[in-house]
């Protein structure tokens, strides 16, 4: 059989394995259960426990996908459709910073496409690649609601305001 | 016009997010005069101070909170849309970062007014981590202080809030995309009808408002409707929080009352436009709204006039768009997010959306035809009110206002294959990075 890509929705890569089983950690249940109590049923929990699983481990996998679908009574193929739908969960690992660089309108008239296509350049990587290292991930994101500060950045959860070039750079060479 | 201090009256005091500043600069007595009142009178005071959904259509607030049908098989909900992705648009987070307990208060009176089951949603986008835990803390002062929870200054009415986070979508800040979110679904838009007055989220009546709208609730129940009518002009009252971004000096969120003139708001308050250049075109509500033209600025920015003018107050997120930049790069960015975006739930807007990215781009990389122009305004009447949502007629606004008004713009491109002299593109087409 011919080589799939990675990225089709046919590739081995994007089933679960049975071998391999996730599981919440205790605390992480904790956090489960109560999200629970918050919605009148267990279906629109789905988007908080996402954040809470990718809080957990990165990013959203084939497994987890499944595991989740079990807990809260949901198909995977529905939880994996809400996961494809939204940006923010990774369907593929992550590096351990995940750069997001906000390129939209205001961003760019800060020369936010400076930043952006500078750093894949630097760090020779395809947008929504990682490092071999596994430290960064780049990637192009869309309005990040802080345009009276841009250009912006966001790495993992932290909004980086007012950046040019350099500050960018200098901002790297801190995170180990 | 000077600029006031009325909704953001709280946001430079030090630590302005707690509980404690909130109080001490008589934070929640709104919320308990209007507990003491009956739900339809605190309806008729907002209905009377004319207040608008500051969200971007401007539909008038009491109103809609009047649709809910009393006695509704199924629990009535309250969402406050906090999904703040409308490109240029930053005003909202002022509030949910620096001023939380003005939207809780907000939004115990709103839930109040409409009768509301006892919980209640804020639906956050989810790159606002920051201001998820924000709220979150203030919620929790809220609920040790008794204002959330059982039996609220003793009126009887329970009622508490939830931080439901979003993950990264702008169609869940359309109304309906918004309640299939909240339920753990894909954020695609339902048929209206019916509106989610009547079904919205959980199968209950639902009212939908934006953070600013309900951080005005407040101040009109404190002060009185005829207070707030005191600020704009009759129909569009208020005070607004505008953003400006893009090319000017001082970007930042503004408060005036409504209807000061971008040309005003520009020169005197953001020091003009960056390096002294000329304006080429403002975006006066955010990257859905047609563009003006530096001919168009004495317009004052306030719902019935800007429409008037062909374009939109929407969120009042203005982008202003400095000459040295090509309009036709600046139109492709819009249309890319739109494609981004787009939930592809319907086929002119799906398709739409993805094939003006395309002509734009071609535009831009010199590979442009004679038609292209025209070919833009044919697709856009295509997608134009052939969509559920209002997305696919945002799509549209930027290009078709930009053909009309920069159309050398576009012609030049495709006769000389580069941009207009003077003008430059703000990335580069030669890396593979381009391609999304």
């Amino acid at each position: 059989m011919a080589e799939l890509h990675p990225d089709s929705a046919y590739a081995p890569e994007r089933f679960a394995d049975p071998a391999k089983k996730v599981e919440f950690s205790p605390e992480a249940k904790k956090k489960f259960d109560y999200l629970l109590t918050r919605y009148p049923n267990k279906e629109a929990a789905l988007l908080p426990v996402l954040h809470l699983a990718q809080e957990e481990w990165g990013w959203i996998s084939p497994e987890a996908v499944h595991y989740i679908g079990g807990l809260l009574d949901l198909s995977p193929a529905t939880v994996f459709g809400v996961v494809s739908f939204y940006n923010m969960y990774n369907q593929k690992p992550v590096g351990k910073y995940h750069v997001q660089v906000c390129t939209n309108l205001s961003c760019m008239i800060g020369r936010a496409y400076d930043i952006y296509e500078g750093l894949c350049e630097k760090m020779n990587v395809q947008p929504g690649q990682t490092t071999p290292d596994g430290k960064f991930t780049i990637t192009e994101v869309e309005c990040l609601g802080s345009c009276g500060t841009a250009p912006v950045v966001q790495i993992n959860n932290d909004y980086h305001e007012n950046m040019t070039v350099e500050k960018v750079d200098a901002l790297l060479k801190t995170l180990k | 016009m000077e600029p006031i201090k009325v909704l953001t009256a709280n946001i430079d005091k030090p630590n302005s997010a707690s509980i404690d500043v909130y109080l001490a600069g008589g934070g929640y007595k709104a919320a308990e005069k209007a507990l003491k009142m009956k739900p339809e009178e605190v309806t008729q005071i907002v209905k009377d101070s004319e207040l608008r959904g500051r969200g971007g259509a401007g539909f008038p607030t009491g109103m809609k909170w009047s649709f809910v049908p009393k006695n509704a098989p199924r629990p009535t909900y309250l969402l406050c849309n906090a999904d703040e992705s409308e490109p240029g648009t930053f005003k909202d987070r002022v509030i949910i970062e620096r001023d939380p307990h003005l939207l809780i208060e907000g939004m115990i009176i709103s839930a109040y007014a409409i009768g509301s089951c006892p919980m209640s949603y804020i639906y956050i986008r989810g790159e606002f981590y920051f201001g998820a835990t924000v709220l979150d803390k203030a919620l929790e002062e809220a609920r040790a202080k008794g204002f959330l929870g059982k039996n609220i200054f003793g009126s009887g009415f329970d009622f508490d809030i939830t931080v439901h986070r979003g993950a990264g979508a702008y169609i869940c800040g359309e109304e309906t995309g918004l309640i299939e979110s909240v339920e753990g679904h894909r954020g695609q838009p339902r048929v209206k009808p019916p509106f989610p007055a009547v079904v919205g989220v959980f199968g209950g009546p639902t009212v939908v408002n934006n953070v600013e709208t309900l951080a005005c609730v407040p101040l009109i129940i404190n002060n009185g409707a005829e207070w707030f009518k005191g600020f704009g002009s009759p129909k569009n009252t208020g005070p607004k929080l505008y953003c400006v971004s893009g090319a000017v000096k001082k970007p930042g969120v503004y408060e005036f009352p409504m209807g000061i003139s971008l040309k005003e708001l520009i020169y005197e308050h953001c020091g003009g436009i960056t390096g002294d250049r000329k304006v080429k075109a403002v975006i006066p509500g955010g990257a859905s709204a047609p563009m003006l033209t530096a001919d168009e600025l004495d317009l004052p920015l306030n719902f019935d006039a800007v429409m008037k003018a062909g374009s939109m107050l929407g969120s009042a997120g203005i982008i202003v768009i400095d000459e040295s930049m090509c309009i036709v790069d600046a139109v492709w960015r819009l249309a890319k997010f739109f494609a981004h975006e787009s939930c592809g739930q319907c086929t002119p807007c799906r398709e739409g959306t993805n094939w003006m990215e395309t002509v734009l781009d071609r535009l831009e990389r010199g590979h442009g035809r004679q038609q292209d122009a025209d070919l833009l305004l044919d697709m856009a009447d295509n997608i134009g009110g052939k969509s559920l949502c209002a997305l696919g007629d945002a799509a549209i606004g930027p290009v078709i206002s930009s053909v009309k008004k920069f159309r050398d713009e576009y012609l030049y491109h495709v006769e000389h294959k580069s941009c207009l002299p003077g003008t430059t593109r703000y990335r580069r087409l030669d890396v593979a990075m381009a391609v999304h």
